[in-house]
């Protein structure tokens, strides 16, 4: 008999909890809006989205800008003045936000940008970037994040980072390996591919 | 993928066409009891044990091919499959290789792909390209004690690798493998044993495998991917992943990559995917920890574990039949041939 009540408390007390930490991420993530879009769905200009990225992925990233060893003048006092918990909420949060819907565009037509991306170039012992990021370029698990639909800049950047060193923390090593085996001409087709990948699923930008 | 067989990258698993000719068989087979050392280079049409998967060291893999006439030129470009009726069975064959899930489901029965072993849809050469296995066949092979055109061979591959089931011999499946592998050997010598067969070798370990040794290397080397149970990750939107290395999904007691020195030179060679770095001593330990855990069947199993350990697992540290924390690995094994 007094399971019930007791029940019934608890669910009001978790579900108050549960308000309370949508509250908190939403309102963590207002100011990250400007540069990432609405729920970390992007469209804006050459920032990243967020949204649906890999929880660790995140977590990892907003760290690795408060220490500092991922080099970047505007996140970094935004991700210093957060607390390690808040950082957390924040890459859960976004995490389990859908990525905006596919656009209408076909994915690029670049030869040598499709062949890296979907097969590599395996005789200089280059992977397909889709054999960590999914077969789609959306993404595995936590720990691999989702490249379709980034913007080109943004990616572009983002591999010469890992290629010179200055962007590192990548699990095992295992991006910097494959970045440092690309040449200029391979990081403008493959960013340019991925660009044009839609990050949801849906009929068009499937590679 | 989208379809039945959700993960299948892994990493070994699948072997499908291993070696290809001799390697084939392989790697996925688990052959016989004959040595891998490879130094030699050896075919099975002579007569002789199953050659190694590999003939030759990387270095000489790297400098000469068999015919004097300089390093493999490698398979030809994607870009040069001809658009004709051939042209059309070679891009199935492919489409084949590198999902057979989808495009072969009625004969695979876990979620392993050709190219979850055979990088780059068997056109890597560290990873037993196919078209170092095409040109040697037929060949005789200790797994089954007689000599097997490439067909069977490929025959082989399901049954074991994808634990799943033969395709007939003649059905367009195994046409489209052949037709690709045929296609991918172009410019090779018939016979002659190109270096790149087979995975490299890595002779013998300085210390005898250990699990527990391989257990550390596993949780620092692999399970950021495969996952630290070993099953591997789907990808987000339900596609390929990374493969599983154990358990019901993933290859039997019958393939070559149950073997800890098919599994061991595969993953120096190939793993971590991109950065393989491990040394010798950490891929053999390391696949012995793989191949310590319970995975489907042997479709070869008479009834007996022993019996059938007796039979067919006689290799360097044979797992099957051995005892992993009071449990005999294959008295708990999930069947074999799951198919759909």
């Amino acid at each position: 008999m007094t399971r019930i009540p007791l029940l019934a408390g608890l669910l009001i007390l978790s579900s108050a909890a549960l308000a309370e930490t949508a509250d908190t991420a939403q309102s963590l993530a207002q100011p990250c809006a400007a540069c990432h879009g609405q729920k970390g769905q992007g469209g804006m200009g050459a920032y990243p989205h967020l949204a649906g990225l890999g929880e660790t992925y995140l977590k990892r990233q907003l760290d690795a800008f408060a220490s500092g060893q991922r080099d970047n003048p505007i996140m970094k006092p935004m991700a210093s003045g957060l607390s390690d918990a808040q950082r957390a909420t924040l890459a859960r949060y976004f995490s389990k936000q859908s990525p905006a819907a596919p656009g209408s565009n076909p994915p690029a037509d670049n030869g040598a940008g499709a062949e890296l991306v979907r097969h590599g170039r395996w005789q200089d012992d280059i992977p397909a970037c889709v054999q960590c990021h999914g077969p789609d370029a959306r993404g595995i698990g936590k720990d691999f994040p989702g490249l379709a639909g980034q913007p080109a800049g943004y990616l572009q950047d983002q591999l010469k980072a890992w290629r010179n060193g200055k962007r590192q923390g990548d699990p095992q090593g295992l991006m910097s390996a494959v970045a440092k085996r690309l040449d200029d001409a391979d990081l403008a087709a493959v960013a340019d591919y991925l660009a044009s990948l839609s990050a949801a699923p849906g009929q068009e930008g499937q590679p | 993928m989208n379809k039945s067989h959700p993960l299948l990258i892994v990493i070994g698993g699948c072997v499908l066409l291993g070696s290809v000719a001799t390697g084939l068989g392989y790697w996925l087979t688990g052959g016989g009891p004959q040595s891998f050392r490879s130094d030699i280079v050896v075919h099975n049409s002579d007569g002789s044990p199953d050659s190694p998967p590999q003939a030759s060291s990387p270095e000489s893999a790297s400098a000469t091919d068999n015919t004097g006439a300089g390093p493999d030129a490698g398979p030809p470009p994607r870009s040069a499959i001809p658009d004709n009726e051939f042209g059309a069975l070679v891009r199935k064959g492919e489409q084949i290789f590198a999902d057979p899930g989808q495009y072969a489901g009625q004969y695979v029965g876990n979620d392993l792909r050709c190219q979850s072993c055979h990088f780059d849809a068997g056109r890597y050469d560290k990873t037993a390209p196919m078209r170092a296995a095409w040109p040697m066949y037929p060949a005789y092979r200790s797994k089954n004690q007689h000599v097997n055109d490439f067909a069977e061979r490929l025959q082989g591959c399901f049954t074991y690798s994808m634990n799943g089931k033969a395709p007939p011999r003649g059905s367009d499946i195994l046409q489209a493998l052949e037709a690709y592998s045929f296609w991918l050997a172009k410019g090779t010598t018939v016979g002659e044993s190109l270096p790149s067969k087979g995975f490299p070798d890595i002779g013998k370990p300085q210390q005898a495998p250990s699990y527990e040794r391989g257990q550390a290397v596993f949780q620092a080397n692999c399970a950021l991917c495969h996952g630290a149970d070993g099953q591997g990750q789907q990808a987000a939107d339900g596609g390929y992943g990374f493969p599983p290395l154990w358990g019901k999904h993933s290859y039997n007691w019958g393939a070559g990559m149950h073997k800890v020195e098919t599994a061991a030179r595969f993953i120096k060679a190939a793993m971590p995917l991109g950065n393989p770095a491990l040394t010798e001593q950490q891929a053999w330990d390391v696949a012995f920890f793989v191949n310590s855990h319970e995975r489907p069947q042997d479709p070869r199993f008479d009834g007996s574990v022993q019996g059938t350990a007796k039979q067919f697992h006689h290799h360097d540290y044979a797992r099957y039949g051995q005892s992993v924390d009071g449990q005999v690995l294959g008295s708990q094994a999930p069947p074999s041939a799951t198919v759909p």
